[in-house]
């Protein structure tokens, strides 16, 4: 751990009233990391890099109330990168573990590579963009309110259970340099939500409580305006039609109404 | 043909001589019983849809009605009770889960009437609280191994809640009761310089203000789980289970989810509210770990978080974990915790009693040392202030009343919570009946309730000689048991009496 002095040498660029701060995050324990990123933000650094990260948690995640921030992450961030966060912008320039922006609120998380379990989990707002694949029950319990609705958009593939439970919110994974999606249990138990597939879906890897649905016009809009944004984040991209997605729905929003006597 | 088997649970006796047809009774039961018939001038009550709630003959002006258990019986027969017969009918007839809600209602020990407390008698003289100060005063969360003297800006302490009696308001969730319950709970906590626990449902825009006086909560379905609601908090809870429910989830049905209910939940309006059995991102200690500092993270350090778990077989050693986890209280709920619903052979059949849960978490943790890391809040169905007294001499630091909460501001513990229907406005969002529950007056009520416990503490504590709440904590030498076995001695950490 780095002796508390070093503090002020990585603040020192915004004393000048420049914006931009970078944070070496070498040897830095994930509090000792995350008291840096709030001091500097509260300092009015607006754009923070954080070089040499290796697995601190929660980045983003102490930064509510403060007004929005940009860091840039190089390295490998650790789990519940900005969980239950209000508002930042975070992009990693590589792979983030589990946890992306659990339980987040509001923001923007971009994954230059791919992410680990569970990614937007419980989310109520905000987007999430990662350029290749992501792990187990992604969007887990996802949901929305009013016009508010949590995004994840995925470029390569997702492991069984995405969509578990989810409540609201979309869900688009682009297929990109697989044949086939491999994955099983499709949104088990979702009551609310979209989740959008490009390429074949069969019904057996649906989960109970989920159904393919027929993609209509608005669908198509919201299709196009996701891939448009990847490619301008991540560059290059396969030639992508909307109807080649397949949309998957709840079959009710009472999956439980008939359990009970 | 025959429209059910089952036999009514209750019994309604009209006095016609003084029932004056005023139809109080008719307006007053939420699922329909009574009904005046014009032509006859008479009311007629059917009795198959009667819950026993009592709200009718409580309101009748001129006591006129007369509820009591359905007298009605099947040959007697030990196995194959009533409730059985009943039961199985009903299953028959649906093909579901039986739902049911309060807690476990079956015979189990109640470990507190077994257990006595000590007095003083001309050695150690006791003390009158009406003439000399007490002190009921608690502080949850974690405390330093031992005192240091530092300057106020080097002085990194952990974040401490005061409370001013070791009472606090169980967690109750928005949508499982209504917003004037809820409300009512949070005016009495903040009136008495303690708690109220918001419930896994959200906390509504209006009852911010009470940010000093809520434990929020944060479960499986991670419901309205905003960055205000975290932060307008005095602690953070982390529910893993419930008494009344151990390991499984829940759900508030979408027919209750209302406008308000849906914002203050964000989740859209009608959709069934889900909370899965597990919290998603835990499946083992170091997750927990993970979220509690997450949480941590969120606040800037300045909340304890709780971690609540139903007590069951090894609680001590998860307790233990949660401990080392990071979590500053460590909640439990025991065998008699209630419930808005649960399923009835989940309620009645898992989980262990309070007492023993009690004990054996605060032997654990003073064994391996952490005591001191952790506030342990017990919780489930405690019925009166001796039964407070006795677990805090058990390792409590504080309790949590819910039951004896609801019943202060008018439930009657007809366990039909999970229909939706409280005639006493409590547990239910029908906007008809929820505005039987007046803020003003069941605030009230509750304020009653923890002032007249409050005392009742300070008397026992007075009777044994002891001055501060904190001086009972885990002092088992205060208790004696009566009719219990080695084996309930031994968990207890509690001699028979007369030893």
């Amino acid at each position: 751990m780095m002796s508390l002095c070093t503090a002020s040498k990585d603040l020192t660029s915004i004393d000048s009233g420049v914006s931009f701060v970078e944070i070496d995050a070498s040897g830095l324990e994930f509090r000792d990391l995350n008291n840096r990123i709030a001091s500097a933000a509260r300092s009015g650094a607006r754009h923070i890099r954080l070089t040499r990260v290796y697995g601190q948690r929660y980045i983003g995640t102490r930064l509510n109330g403060l007004p929005p921030v940009t860091i840039e992450i190089e390295g490998v961030p650790g789990n519940d990168l900005g969980s239950f966060m209000d508002g930042h912008i975070l992009i990693v320039h590589g792979n983030a573990q589990d946890g992306v922006g659990n339980t987040m609120y509001e923001g923007e998380i971009i994954v230059e590579g791919r992410c680990g379990d569970i990614p937007g989990m419980s989310a109520m707002g905000g987007s999430i963009f990662v350029r290749d694949d992501v792990g187990y029950r992604a969007a887990l319990h996802m949901k929305q309110h009013g016009r508010k609705f949590p995004n994840l958009t995925v470029g390569g593939t997702a492991q069984d259970f995405l969509g578990e439970y989810m409540a609201g919110g979309r869900v688009t994974v682009l297929g990109l340099g697989y044949e086939r999606h491999r994955m099983s249990f499709i949104g088990t138990g979702m009551h609310g939500g979209i989740i959008y597939i490009r390429g074949r879906i069969e019904e057996e890897q649906l989960g109970e409580g989920a159904q393919i649905k027929e993609l209509k016009r608005s669908d198509l809009h919201f299709l196009s305006t996701q891939v448009e944004r990847y490619r301008r984040l991540f560059g290059t991209c396969d030639e992508i039609g909307p109807k080649e997605f397949t949309k998957i729905g709840p079959t009710g929003t009472r999956p439980y109404s008939r359990l009970y006597s | 043909m025959l429209r059910t088997q089952l036999l009514p649970d209750f019994s309604i006796e009209r006095d016609d001589s003084r029932c004056i047809r005023c139809q109080v009774c008719v307006r007053q039961c939420g699922f329909d019983v009574h009904r005046y018939d014009e032509d006859r001038d008479i009311i007629l009550s059917d009795e198959s849809k009667c819950a026993g709630c009592q709200r009718c003959a409580v309101l009748c002006p001129t006591s006129a009605l007369t509820i009591s258990p359905n007298r009605s019986s099947y040959a007697a027969n030990s196995n194959w009770t009533r409730e059985r017969i009943s039961d199985l009918k009903r299953q028959a007839e649906s093909g579901g889960v039986l739902l049911t809600g309060c807690g476990n209602d079956k015979g189990y020990p109640v470990y507190w009437d077994h257990l006595v407390l000590n007095a003083s008698q001309v050695t150690n003289p006791s003390i009158d609280p009406l003439r000399e100060p007490m002190e009921l005063r608690t502080y949850l969360g974690r405390k330093p191994r031992k005192v240091e003297i530092a300057n106020a800006e080097e002085c990194q302490r952990d974040p401490l809640i005061k409370i001013e009696t070791p009472l606090v308001f169980s967690a109750l969730s928005y949508g499982a009761i209504s917003a004037q319950a809820q409300e009512s709970l949070a005016r009495a906590a903040k009136q008495c310089g303690t708690l109220f626990n918001s419930g896994e449902g959200g906390l509504p825009r209006r009852l911010r203000k009470f940010k000093d006086n809520v434990i929020v909560q944060c479960a499986s379905g991670r419901f309205g789980v905003e960055p205000e609601y975290l932060s307008n908090s005095a602690m953070i809870e982390i529910k893993i289970g419930q008494g009344a429910k151990p390991g499984i989830g829940g759900h508030l049905p979408g027919e209750k989810v209302s406008k308000k209910i849906s914002s203050t939940r964000k989740i859209p309006l009608g959709t069934d509210a889900l909370s899965p059995a597990p919290q998603h991102d835990i499946y083992s200690i170091e997750d927990l770990r993970t979220l509690i500092f997450a949480l941590k993270e969120a606040t800037n350090y300045e909340k304890p978080i709780s971690v609540k778990i139903a007590a069951v077989h090894n609680a001590p050693a998860i307790a233990s974990g949660i401990v080392r986890a990071g979590a500053d209280v460590v909640a439990i709920d025991g065998l008699r915790g209630g419930t808005g619903a649960a399923p009835k052979a989940i309620r009645d059949n898992v989980g262990i009693p309070i007492e023993m849960a009690l004990a054996s978490v605060d032997k654990r943790l003073r064994d391996e040392r952490i005591r001191n890391e952790c506030s342990i809040m017990a919780a489930g169905g405690f019925r009166c202030s001796a039964d407070v007294v006795k677990a805090i001499a058990l390792g409590a630091d504080a309790v949590y009343l819910g039951t004896a909460a609801l019943v202060a501001m008018g439930c009657t513990l007809c366990q039909k919570c999970y229909t939706g229907i409280c005639n006493w406005g409590i547990c239910t969002t029908d906007p008809y009946l929820s505005k039987r529950v007046n803020p003003d007056v069941a605030s009230q009520r509750l304020i009653s309730l923890l002032q007249a416990w409050s005392l009742e503490i300070k008397e026992m504590l007075g009777g044994m000689g002891i001055n501060a709440v904190e001086s009972l904590r885990g002092n088992r030498d205060q208790l004696r048991a009566v009719r219990l076995s080695d084996w309930e001695l031994d968990v207890l950490g509690v001699r028979g009496a007369g030893r």
